[in-house]
């Protein structure tokens, strides 16, 4: 009990610095919401799918940068991609270096794609560990036998 | 003068020229370099080639520099500095042109005037002559007189006094002669015989004495009287005559001596001198034999100065020339022989004079008197031009001026004009951001709502939170609304066609304006005839913001009395105009006088053709008419004319006390124009107003389906249900209100009874032939008397028939409730706050009843229209190129109960949606590789008609097609954002509507229920 409760805190204060710090907004509390009896993995199921993609996504843009002739189109196209899903699931900040992504891409302008690359990359990482975090606790919240808390 | 004429035809033609110009300049808009080039061509009057050649390459050149102006905004120096030059240039050509016509005129003038001293010179000359000729001729007859008479006669004929005698009676012959005397050849030898026959010696001019030997000497011997001295002087022995004596007996011709002083006259003279001869001489006779034959000498005296002044008389015009006459036989020493000597510079004519005597030259000179006048006429031109000149300058400059400060304002125009454009740009950015951001969080409080409508709520919650959704819908829409209004003005709104109850909307907007109403103790009500369809087709969101627009403003001038809604069919309105009449001013729904409303719609149209047949034609068309009637403060007088006008108000005071931006009546008339109707309104200062508005919709009951039907009776029976079959009984002394009341009570499945008092009520139910479930009593019959009042209740009470009716007070303000109430004890009939909606009149009268199942209401049956009542078991289908997005959508769906089927590219979508097919709705991305959403909408669309046309044309069987004859499934677009833009790319394609990603509640159930409603 005593393990549960001190998890549950741990998992409030986790999730409430990911929303403090702007990593996940509202769209993540809504995802949440959909998860229900009828659909308990949803939450896992639709953010591992955005791992997936995103590493593709990630990779592709990598690809695409890298060629002599940059295909800028393709470059915004995979960009839109990423972004959607991004805000799909409410990773906040990765959505927003791809909004200024596109706009580098409008401009035409290689370096700042690279620098929005790394960026990108780099908050995808971040997210991904936090993500990763949150779900662990979570398993470990309903290993100990305890609910998962919810916000909001 | 001729010349002058063509000068100035010159002149004229220069200008012409100019003036042409300087029209072509300004007709082209340009300066420059072609400027000067052109006035150098026209002053070389160059033929039409170069001109037009010119002319061309100007243009082309004009362009050029146009051009290059753009780039140089700032060149407006340049210019003016070019348009300086060009006029310092044309004055400096011009003062050069008058001076130089200063000159020629005057040239000519002078010329002129030397060429008339000439002639009067040479006239004159030519007279003197002429005289002295004559005279000459006489005098030359006269010594062939004396050669015959005195020399060739012995003795001789004349003497002295036959002489002077002959030579004074013909002095006239000689005119110019003041005297003629006859001196004769004496040799020495001869001399003393001659002295003693003449009877006096021979004298000396100069001393009168005797002349000393000479080898021979010229006595005078005749002479006329004038000048008798001179008989017996010796004519050689003077220098002057000695010379000429010789001269003209070696000559033979006449003889002239040089000017002097007349002896006795001491005028100045000359002498002419004939020689007289012994015989005729050969013409051609040497001088020698001449000087032999010579027998004496005839002398003529001439006055020249007589002479001269004798002839100047003559002419006449002595004033106007001076005439100076000089023998020049000696050049260097010219002697005067007439005239004053004037040593003047001016303008001098001199002509030569011949008086017969070729070793003495005379000349005559001839100058004005006055000196000459001033050229008036050329000075006049000269100045004449310069001015000319100066003025063409003038307006040349200033129109360039003009034309650059024109082109200045111009520039600075389009500047505004673009900053103006730009603004209006960033206008409608900020009014899309900022709805846009309204829009997102009110969605957010709508959706809140919907989802409190699910909690477990008591009856007035439910009212509440109804409200609060409503007025954030009503908000929603007046956004949108903010964004139409620039459609409107540009005339691209269009209305949509929707299904939609005119009722509720009417609840609607009433209880938009409850809050205000119950505030200001204004009574609303609204009246709907029964007699229009339940549901109609239209715009639903326009028709209600035009009676929100006019309940705005009834409610802002309306301080106490009445604000009455009523809708009824036209062809009703007019069947019952005489109806209408008789009902008085009295008989309004507060009691106050209105404004008369048949006066609001004289002039529509649709009444003063013989409209019934126009409506009767299409049946499936319902024409409404719609009064808001107000005892307001009314429209002043002078404001009727621009109540349609837009931001026109009646004063500026008035959008500072009530606010607005009274733009809203002219949108109304606007949007109602576009519904094929006409407004109008009447209006009495201090009384009230009442605006009427037509509308054409199409009737929404006829041809609907018949499921759809079911579903919607079921949705709207869900609340009336309860009262169906109870009876009440309305006690209200006026009919209108009654009526109203009448209406609402109706619609909740209750019938309605109305009695004009309290004891008239009481019989009624007393009498036991109806029974009587609901009693609703005005507040003002109950107020009447009190006691009455409590009588009648604790009456009702009495009755008994399982359980008597419910009393209920109908109220318009809450501070009128609560003075009432407390005398009616423990019987306190329950409130119902006015305006009466539908709803609102069921709630209360459940929740003072007890009627029907609370549960029921909980689960959400009376909202009822929650999402998941929509989605729950509808087929729909997800097109996104995402993976995640499609997931979370799903999800979403999915959660309110839809079956959702997921594909990722539209292309899947198109042979998914392929009739026949099960799906009842499409969501779909736009933005997708390959194919985006508008692109795989279109071909859907397209299949879809095919169909339909097919199927409807009996190609295909109906029930191969699930009995659907019209293939439309609806589809939505998803799409991160959402703005105006994109909204009518979604319809143009085909599209049904749109949602935002990720899925707002509120957004998905507006749309969602458009479909599934």
């Amino acid at each position: 009990m005593d393990v549960v409760s001190q998890l549950q805190r741990q998992f409030l204060d986790f999730t409430t610095s990911l929303y403090r710090e702007g990593f996940l907004d509202d769209q993540f509390v809504q995802l949440q919401k959909l998860q229900d009896e009828s659909n308990p993995e949803f939450v896992i199921e639709v953010v591992s799918l955005f791992f997936e993609d995103s590493e593709k996504l990630l990779n592709n843009l990598s690809t695409a940068l890298q060629q002599h002739i940059v295909d800028y189109k393709q470059v915004d196209a995979l960009v839109h991609q990423f972004k959607g899903s991004s805000s799909s699931i409410g990773a906040q900040r990765v959505k927003n270096v791809c909004v200024s992504f596109r706009n580098y891409c409008e401009e035409k302008n290689v370096e700042g794609c690279f620098r929005c690359l790394q960026q990108v990359k780099h908050e995808y990482h971040l997210v991904k560990s936090r993500l990763d975090a949150l779900f662990k606790l979570e398993q470990q919240i309903l290993a100990a036998g305890g609910s998962v808390p919810m916000i909001a | 003068m001729i010349h002058v004429i063509s000068i100035g035809l010159k002149v004229g033609h220069l200008f012409l020229m100019l003036c042409c110009w300087i029209v072509s300049v300004i007709s082209m808009n340009w300066l420059g370099n072609g400027g000067v080039m052109d006035i150098k061509t026209d002053f070389l009057g160059d033929g039409g080639k170069l001109w037009v050649k010119l002319w061309e390459k100007m243009s082309g050149n004009s362009f050029k520099v146009h051009h290059h102006y753009y780039q140089y905004i700032g060149s407006k120096r340049v210019r003016k500095t070019w348009s300086w030059k060009l006029l310092v240039i044309w004055v400096a050509f011009f003062i050069i042109v008058s001076l130089w016509v200063y000159w020629y005129m005057s040239s000519q003038a002078v010329e002129k005037r030397k060429e008339t001293l000439a002639s009067m010179c040479d006239e004159r000359a030519r007279m003197l002559q002429d005289q002295f000729n004559v005279s000459l001729n006489h005098v030359q007859a006269m010594s062939i007189l004396i050669s015959t008479f005195h020399h060739g006669m012995n003795p001789s004929a004349i003497d002295q006094r036959t002489f002077a005698r002959y030579t004074d009676r013909t002095a006239f012959e000689r005119p110019l002669t003041s005297g003629v005397a006859y001196a004769v050849r004496v040799l020495h030898s001869e001399r003393e015989q001659f002295e003693r026959q003449q009877g006096w010696t021979i004298r000396q001019m100069d001393t009168l004495e005797e002349t000393p030997v000479q080898e021979e000497y010229a006595p005078v011997i005749f002479a006329q009287d004038t000048i008798a001295h001179v008989v017996s002087l010796d004519m050689l022995s003077g220098k002057e005559d000695r010379e000429n004596v010789l001269r003209a007996r070696a000559s033979g011709k006449g003889v002239l001596t040089a000017p002097f002083r007349l002896i006795k006259s001491n005028r100045l003279g000359v002498i002419l001198t004939f020689a007289v001869y012994k015989t005729d001489l050969p013409s051609n006779a040497t001088p020698l034999e001449r000087i032999q034959e010579t027998d004496g000498y005839l002398g003529g005296v001439f006055d020249i100065e007589s002479l001269v002044e004798k002839l100047l008389q003559q002419l006449a015009s002595k004033q106007t020339i001076l005439v100076n006459v000089y023998d020049t036989t000696n050049l260097s020493n010219p002697i005067s022989m007439y005239g004053s000597n004037i040593t003047d510079e001016g303008l001098q004519h001199v002509s030569g004079l011949n008086f017969g005597d070729p070793f003495r030259k005379h000349e005559m000179h001839c100058r004005f008197k006055q000196k000459p006048p001033w050229p008036w006429l050329a000075i006049m031109t000269s100045i004449g031009i310069l001015v000319i000149a100066m003025l063409v300058g003038h307006i040349f400059h200033a129109t360039v001026n003009r034309i650059a400060k024109v082109e200045d304002d111009y520039h600075e125009m389009e500047e505004l004009k673009k900053r103006a454009e730009a603004a209006d740009v960033a206008k409608s950015q900020f009014l899309a951001t900022v709805s846009h951001e309204i829009r997102t969080p009110m969605n957010g409080v709508l959706g809140m709502l919907d989802m409190l409508m699910d909690t477990d709520l008591d009856v007035t919650q439910q009212d509440h939170v109804r409200t609060a959704q409503g007025s954030g819908k009503a908000l929603v829409s007046i956004i949108n609304e903010v964004l139409d209004q620039a459609k409107i003005e540009s005339g691209k709104l269009e209305l949509e066609a929707v299904r939609f109850d005119l009722r509720a909307i009417l609840d609607d907007v009433l209880s938009l304006f409850a809050g205000k109403s119950q505030e200001k103790g204004v009574e609303l009500a609204v009246y709907i005839s029964d007699k229009i369809p339940e549901m109609l087709i239209g715009d639903p969101g326009r028709f209600r913001q035009i009676i929100t627009n006019l309940m705005g403003n009834s409610i802002k001038f309306t301080e106490r009395g009445h604000i009455f809604i009523t809708v009824h069919l036209v062809e009703e309105v007019m069947h019952s105009i005489e109806v209408e009449t008789e009902s008085s001013s009295k008989n309004t729904l507060s009691g106050l006088p209105v404004a008369d409303r048949r006066q609001s719609w004289v002039g529509f149209k649709t009444f003063g053709q013989e409209g019934s047949t126009s409506f009767s034609s299409s049946s499936d068309l319902v024409n409404l008419i719609v009064s808001v009637e107000d005892t307001g403060s009314g429209i002043p007088l002078e404001a009727h004319p621009r109540v349609f006008t837009p931001f026109m108000q009646v004063g500026p005071s008035i959008s500072r006390i009530h606010g607005g931006t009274g733009i809203g009546l002219s949108i109304s008339k606007c949007l109602v124009g576009l519904m094929d109707g006409e407004i109008g309104f009447v209006s009495l200062p201090k009384i009230g107003s009442t605006f009427t508005f037509t509308a054409v919709f199409t009737n929404g009951c006829s041809n609907l389906n018949e499921q759809k039907k079911q579903h919607i009776s079921n949705q709207s029976s869900a609340v009336s249900s309860d009262f169906r079959g109870m009876k009440a009984l309305v006690v209200d002394p006026r009919s209108v209100r009654a009526k109203a009341s009448r209406y609402h009570i109706q619609r909740l499945g209750i019938h309605v009874d109305v009695v004009c008092d309290l004891n008239h009520g009481f019989s009624i139910i007393g009498s036991g032939s109806k029974a009587i479930d609901i009693v609703l009593i005005e507040q003002e019959v109950w107020d009447k008397d009190l006691a009455l009042s409590t009588l009648f209740a604790s009456n009702l009470k009495k009755i008994d028939r399982g359980f008597p009716p419910k009393l209920f007070l109908l109220t318009n303000s809450i501070g009128s409730t609560r003075s009432g109430i407390p005398t009616a004890g423990n019987d306190t009939p329950s409130v119902i706050m006015k305006p009466l909606r539908a709803s609102m009149l069921a709630a209360s009268l459940q929740r003072s009843m007890n009627v029907g199942n609370k549960g029921n209401y909980r689960n959400g049956e009376l909202p009822s229209l929650s999402l998941r009542n929509l989605l729950l078991g509808r087929r729909i289908l997800v097109v996104d190129d995402n993976n995640v997005n499609l997931l979370v959508a799903a999800g979403a769906l999915k959660k309110y109960g839809a079956d959702v089927v997921c594909v990722d590219n539209g292309k899947k979508a198109i042979s998914l949606l392929e009739p026949p097919h099960q799906f009842d709705a499409c969501f779909m991305d736009i933005q997708m590789p390959e194919m985006d959403g508008f692109e795989a909408t279109r071909r859907i669309r397209d299949k879809e008609y095919n169909v339909s046309t097919r199927i409807q044309h009996g190609e295909l069987s109906a029930e191969t097609y699930r009995n659907v004859s019209s293939w439309h499934v609806p589809i939505m677009a998803m799409t991160a954002d959402v703005i105006q833009a994109t909204n009518e790319e979604c319809l143009k394609c085909g599209m049904d509507g749109y949602v935002s990603k990720p899925f707002e509640a509120g957004q998905l159930y507006r749309e969602v229920s458009r479909f599934f409603l």
